[in-house]
């Protein structure tokens, strides 16, 4: 059964996307990432125009995180303020990208742009969870216990101006370095499309220095925001959110997310890493190699207004 | 002023030939209005009509021209380079008008059923559709984008050109089914019928057929153009919905 998507004016079949969002949702509830980095490359593939699939995908977010968070609050692992810092740069970060994200569409460089994003961050991630999972597994055969990381007392971030107290992390730091980190994770939700939580909960662990047990649920108060907000900016300067596509991307992605769950309780910790790395590897070849090959028709057609 | 005058012959003799046949057009369409809803998967529209005519059946054949022009707009063409070891777009034309979609179905050879200074006028085959007055210097060869541009939208069954799908019965009745895709814009389509005897056309009619969203399609792009501020709340508030409806749902779900 085809599906005549109002914003995005293509025709798509309906069990296609159910299965996009099922199949997403599988991912994120099995591995606990948002799913952002991968519903906006298998929406691409569909032939969802990229500017309507990076819009429609910050709404996807906001309603996954939103549920996962709501989890977070009642078990207190939320460290509001630093939340609230950390929105402040997401928020200024997220602006700055739908700007740039107008200017290069305007010039026709959009899609450029997000596919480099991708293939950059997929790569990087990707091959750093495969080294990681490969390492803990070959620790996990000889047994022995494995190098404690410490974390560092003091270090470059204790000697910046304004610091703040956040008691819920047990952090006395200067507010500069959570901003920062809060508007390079806004930036790249407004240019991908994605929540940012694969770059944020290293970012607050190694950088900031964050108990691991708050990180979590701190980075998906801001997803939340940040996803919100670029979804407002999206649908107000861009109009290329699609909530027909929306709609039916969320009832396929809270049903996966619940199976996802379920598989992702029998599975080892390590297996379900390397798996995910493997996917996460796949989508950034598929991208990179469409950038690389030459294209079978070297010229594209958009409209003035759009796309 | 050579060129004037046998252009104005042109019209002169083409203006007597349609005077002295005094053939019309009676024009019947399957559908003159096109409803694009969610289950919208493209539609197919029958066109047939009969010709009036008072006079006898001149000795030439009678031959038959349809066209489907979607609304027009000004277009960017871009062409993709190799830079830096990757393809991106370093060209670009602009179209000053194409119609978004254009259909030509003709009861014979085109070449054999128009003549060349006719589609000139009434602008009836796919490349005499398009408009581009011309291109920026750096780009030599602007004509390449135009054939690109007809290429990509013929491969998405956007342009087609249908030669000999016309079919006429004794100079009289005529029919021809069009098919449009699911990936229509909206807007009037221009539909037009050519009636040609020895490549001249000697008589032509015009009609409409109304292409819209309705329903939810159309208030969900109504809404989001007019009040984006609106749209964008709505999309959020359903996602929440959903996100916090699904984990409660599942959560009675695995209590009860």
């Amino acid at each position: 059964m085809m599906i005549y998507l109002p914003i995005a004016e293509v025709s798509v079949n309906l069990f296609l996307l159910l299965g996009l969002g099922g199949l997403v949702g599988v991912l994120s509830g099995m591995f606990g990432v948002g799913g952002g980095f991968l519903i906006t490359p298998l929406l691409f593939f569909v032939g969802i125009p990229p500017a309507v699939a990076v819009a429609t995908s910050a709404n996807q977010i906001v309603a996954s995180s939103f549920s996962a968070m709501l989890s977070h609050l009642s078990r207190k692992t939320v460290d509001l303020k630093m939340g609230m810092v950390l929105l402040v740069g997401g928020l200024i970060g997220s602006a700055f990208g739908v700007m740039l994200f107008n200017h290069l569409k305007s010039m026709g460089h959009v899609e450029l742009l997000v596919r480099l994003c991708y293939v950059v961050f997929l790569g990087a991630i990707g091959g750093l969870m495969l080294f990681e999972s490969y390492r803990a597994i070959r620790r996990a055969r000889r047994a022995g216990g494995g190098p404690v990381y410490k974390r560092k007392q003091r270090n470059w971030i204790h000697v910046l101006p304004i610091k703040m107290k956040f008691r819920t992390s047990g952090l006395y730091i200067s507010a500069i370095p959570p901003v920062l980190v809060g508007v390079s994770v806004g930036l790249l939700a407004a240019i991908m499309g994605v929540g940012g939580g694969f770059i944020m909960v290293p970012a607050m662990i190694y950088i900031l220095g964050m108990p691991t047990k708050v990180v979590i649920g701190t980075s998906l108060f801001q997803i939340l925001f940040v996803t919100a907000f670029t979804t407002l900016l999206h649908a107000t300067t861009n109009y290329t959110v699609d909530m027909a596509l929306a709609v039916v991307l969320l009832v396929g992605g809270v049903i996966g997310a619940q199976l996802g769950t379920q598989i992702g309780l029998r599975m080892k910790a390590e297996q379900l890493r390397i798996l995910l790395a493997a996917l996460v590897l796949v989508v950034c070849a598929k991208l990179g190699l469409d950038l690389l090959l030459r294209p079978a028709e070297l010229y594209s057609v958009s409209t003035l207004d759009r796309l | 002023m050579r060129g004037l005058c046998i252009l104005l012959l042109l019209v002169v003799s083409n203006a007597a030939l349609a005077q002295q046949t005094g053939e019309e057009v009676v024009l019947g369409l399957s559908q003159n209005r096109v409803s694009i809803s969610a289950d919208f998967d493209g539609s197919e529209i029958l066109i047939f009509g009969a010709i009036k005519r008072e006079t006898p059946i001149p000795r030439q054949p009678l031959e038959v021209v349809v066209t489907i022009a979607g609304p027009s707009e000004p277009l960017i063409v871009r062409r993709k380079d190799r830079r830096f070891g990757i393809w991106i777009n370093t060209a670009a034309n602009r179209i000053d008008s194409a119609p978004s979609y254009y259909a030509v179905a003709t009861s014979g050879p085109f070449n054999d059923v128009l003549r060349h200074t006719e589609d000139l006028r009434h602008k009836v085959s796919i490349p005499r559709a398009i408009r581009s007055v011309g291109a920026p210097a750096e780009i030599g060869d602007s004509r390449a984008f135009t054939r690109a541009l007809i290429r990509i939208r013929e491969k998405n069954n956007l342009f087609q050109m249908l030669e000999g799908a016309v079919a006429v019965e004794q100079q009289t009745l005529f029919r021809t089914s069009i098919s449009l895709p699911a990936n229509l814009t909206e807007g009037p389509y221009q539909t037009r019928v050519f009636l040609t005897r020895d490549g001249h056309v000697i008589s032509q009619f015009e009609t409409e057929i109304d292409v819209y969203k309705v329903g939810l399609e159309r208030f969900l792009y109504n809404l989001s153009r007019s009040q984006p501020l609106v749209y964008g709340l709505l999309s959020l508030a359903i996602a929440i919905a959903a996100g916090w409806g699904a984990s409660a749902a599942f959560r009675m779900l695995r209590q009860g």
